[in-house]
């Protein structure tokens, strides 16, 4: 089992995704995400940064995988897509069926995003015959389904779970950083920038509950799966994905590092730099927001 | 035929109030999670929707049935089962979201027609494309995240036809790419059929107000002169940046009768009234209105204008007493 760095699903300056990304090269991951998947407002790195950046990542020994958008809505989106595609260079991560549809036209492999919703060992296979060689569960899935579908997963499948960062939950055509500065998603003067970790939103009594960046929204509570890593080896998960955070991103991966080579004080280190209470709901087929760590005191 | 009537049909009884208020064909899903409103005491059981499709096609209109929750692995041939009845049934078309399901139903029933469901979460032309080309979908049904040139720009780029939400509940998130219920609740669209379960609402009476909790999670609280909604995850009110509003969306319902003329110019096929989850009496209502609307605009799109009394009638049905064209108008993005 291996580690993946999912995409930068926030919105950080130039300097500080190449400085991210710079650190990442030493970084024990197999495999770093690139590109913009969340909004196409974002144009810090255009698609032509993220390329020379998965040169570089590629030339330090990283298989370098491009994930496309997950919300596709106009024909720039596309024509951003088609150009990802068209490249050639590196593998694409498919987030929407779009994307499938031009990656198999293509007769590229490609890697079957958590949000094309495989639920089903069927789905599962009308992407492996489109070329599908890797994919991701969608980060609601419980273990226990998991195994069930993986039962009957097409031969040489391999599998990715999403096992660190804030869950990413739902996508809208609405910009909810926007909103909150009171400024349409049109004119939205980049507040995301304001937010590395995205915008915390609380309920009306004070508990941390979800985390709003731009059109996507997320957990607040952090989704780790460093507790279950005999789990994940006996289902013959692949690599784990750790979801990048703008601090503490190397010992969020010496941390699951640590953890793969058997070392029990791994999810000690890894709890003290993260940025909000773990969770585990979905993993154990319960509400997202829960702990089983909680419910067992 | 465009701009068909789609509406609601949770019961036999809403059935046929949306027939004899001039629906050109209901949508309905069988009586368990295979469909995205899997509410108790809501949907069909097969002999109900034998009655409901005989009592549809002696009047010369057409059902459509939901399938269009994700399949689970263990619990897989539920949904064929379903699929293999509503061919058996005389189904004028199954409305699936999860493509191996599709692939299923497209070899099995290669007369079945199919329609790929909001929750397919397709919104653009090449995701829509890539379900005509594997499966054969004769239309598509968008989520309510394009702008109608963003819509219109898909029209002109697909051979399937569209079909979109015109009135009802507004999902302010791309259906089928929304899990908020199920972090909250355990439950979500995709798996069990339901948004915010009611079996998970929980409202109490405080000294600072009514509250209306999700799994114990707060989700607004009501001072005394406020009314009170269902609450839906996504119309909470919430702290962010220290302050308290309706983060993602005000309780309000989606309702687009001013778009009509430009929606039958861009050439859209159907129109999709939402609402399984309401009563009989609400689906006979919005279904007159809409006929008469549809109705209208179909003899003269240039004079149109949604008479005031639709429009004061709709806006007594909606959630909230409001309504917004929702993304089909920018700004509202």
């Amino acid at each position: 089992m291996n580690l993946s760095l999912g995409p930068l699903l926030y919105y950080w300056s130039r300097d500080d995704v190449l400085a991210f990304y710079d650190e990442a090269k030493a970084w024990p991951v197999a495999r770093v995400y690139l590109g913009e998947s969340v909004c196409s407002r974002r144009h810090l790195l255009r698609l032509s940064d993220w390329l020379a950046l998965a040169e570089q990542l590629a030339a330090a020994g990283k298989e370098v995988v491009l994930s496309s958008q997950t919300l596709v809505e106009s024909e720039s989106d596309l024509k951003t897509l088609r150009r990802l595609v068209s490249d050639g260079r590196f593998r694409v991560e498919a987030n929407e069926w779009g994307a499938v549809r031009l990656l198999s036209e293509a007769g590229m492999s490609f890697v079957a995003g958590p949000t094309l919703n495989v639920y089903n060992p069927e789905t599962l296979a009308v992407l492996a015959e489109l070329g599908a060689r890797r994919w991701l569960p969608p980060v609601e899935m419980s273990c226990a389904t998991l195994a069930s579908l993986l039962e009957q997963a097409p031969d040489g499948m391999e599998t990715e779970v999403f096992a660190y960062g804030r869950l990413p939950l739902a996508y809208s055509a609405r910009c909810f950083t926007a909103r909150h500065y009171n400024l349409p998603k049109d004119d939205c003067q980049f507040r995301c920038l304001d937010h590395p970790d995205g915008l915390p939103l609380a309920t009306r009594d004070g508990a941390s509950f979800l985390t709003l960046n731009g059109i996507q929204t997320q957990s607040a509570g952090v989704y780790t799966l460093i507790g279950e890593l005999p789990a994940l080896r006996d289902l013959g998960v692949a690599s784990l994905r750790l979801s990048p955070q703008s601090r503490h991103m190397e010992r969020v991966i010496e941390a699951f590092q640590i953890a793969l080579a058997g070392n029990g004080r791994a999810a000690g280190m890894l709890a003290r730099v993260m940025p909000g209470p773990a969770v585990d709901g979905y993993w154990h087929g319960r509400a997202g927001l829960e702990h089983s760590a909680e419910r067992q005191t | 035929m465009p701009l068909d009537l789609i509406c609601p049909a949770g019961s036999l009884v809403s059935l046929k109030a949306a027939i004899d208020h001039g629906a050109d064909a209901v949508y309905m899903g069988f009586r368990d999670n295979t469909n995205a409103r899997a509410f108790p005491g809501l949907n069909f059981d097969e002999a109900q929707a034998a009655e409901g499709l005989r009592y549809a096609h002696d009047r010369g209109r057409r059902v459509l049935l939901a399938l269009n929750t994700y399949p689970q692995p263990d619990t897989w041939t539920r949904w064929t089962d379903a699929v293999d009845r509503a061919a058996k049934l005389g189904m004028d078309a199954v409305i699936l979201a999860d493509a191996g399901l599709m692939r299923y139903a497209a070899r099995r029933h290669p007369q079945l027609r199919l329609h790929l469901s909001v929750q397919g979460s397709a919104t653009s032309y090449e995701a829509v494309n890539f379900y005509r080309e594997h499966f054969g979908i004769q239309r598509a049904v968008l989520p309510r995240v394009l702008s109608l040139p963003q819509v219109e720009n898909v029209v002109r780029h697909t051979g399937v036809e569209i079909e979109l939400f015109g009135f009802g509940g507004l999902c302010v998130m791309v259906e089928g790419r929304c899990l908020l219920s199920s972090y909250c609740t355990g439950e979500s669209p995709n798996t069990a059929g339901v948004c915010s379960p009611p079996k998970a609402v929980q409202w109490t009476d405080t000294p600072s107000g009514l509250e209306s909790r999700l799994n114990g999670v707060l989700l607004d609280r009501y001072g005394r002169d406020e009314k009170a909604g269902y609450p839906t995850l996504c119309k909470g009110r919430f702290e962010v940046g220290g302050e308290t509003y309706y983060a993602i969306e005000e309780p309000t319902s989606l309702n687009t009768l001013d778009l009509l003329p430009e929606m039958l110019k861009i050439g859209i096929a159907a129109i999709k009234i939402e609402g399984r989850q309401r009563s009989p009496a609400y689906v006979a209502q919005v279904t007159k209105v809409w006929r008469a609307a549809i109705d209208a605009v179909k003899k003269n799109a240039d004079g149109f204008t949604p008479a005031p009394a639709w429009q004061a009638e709709l806006n007594k049905l909606s959630e909230g007493q409001s309504h917004t064209l929702g993304a089909y108008h920018r700004p509202w993005k």
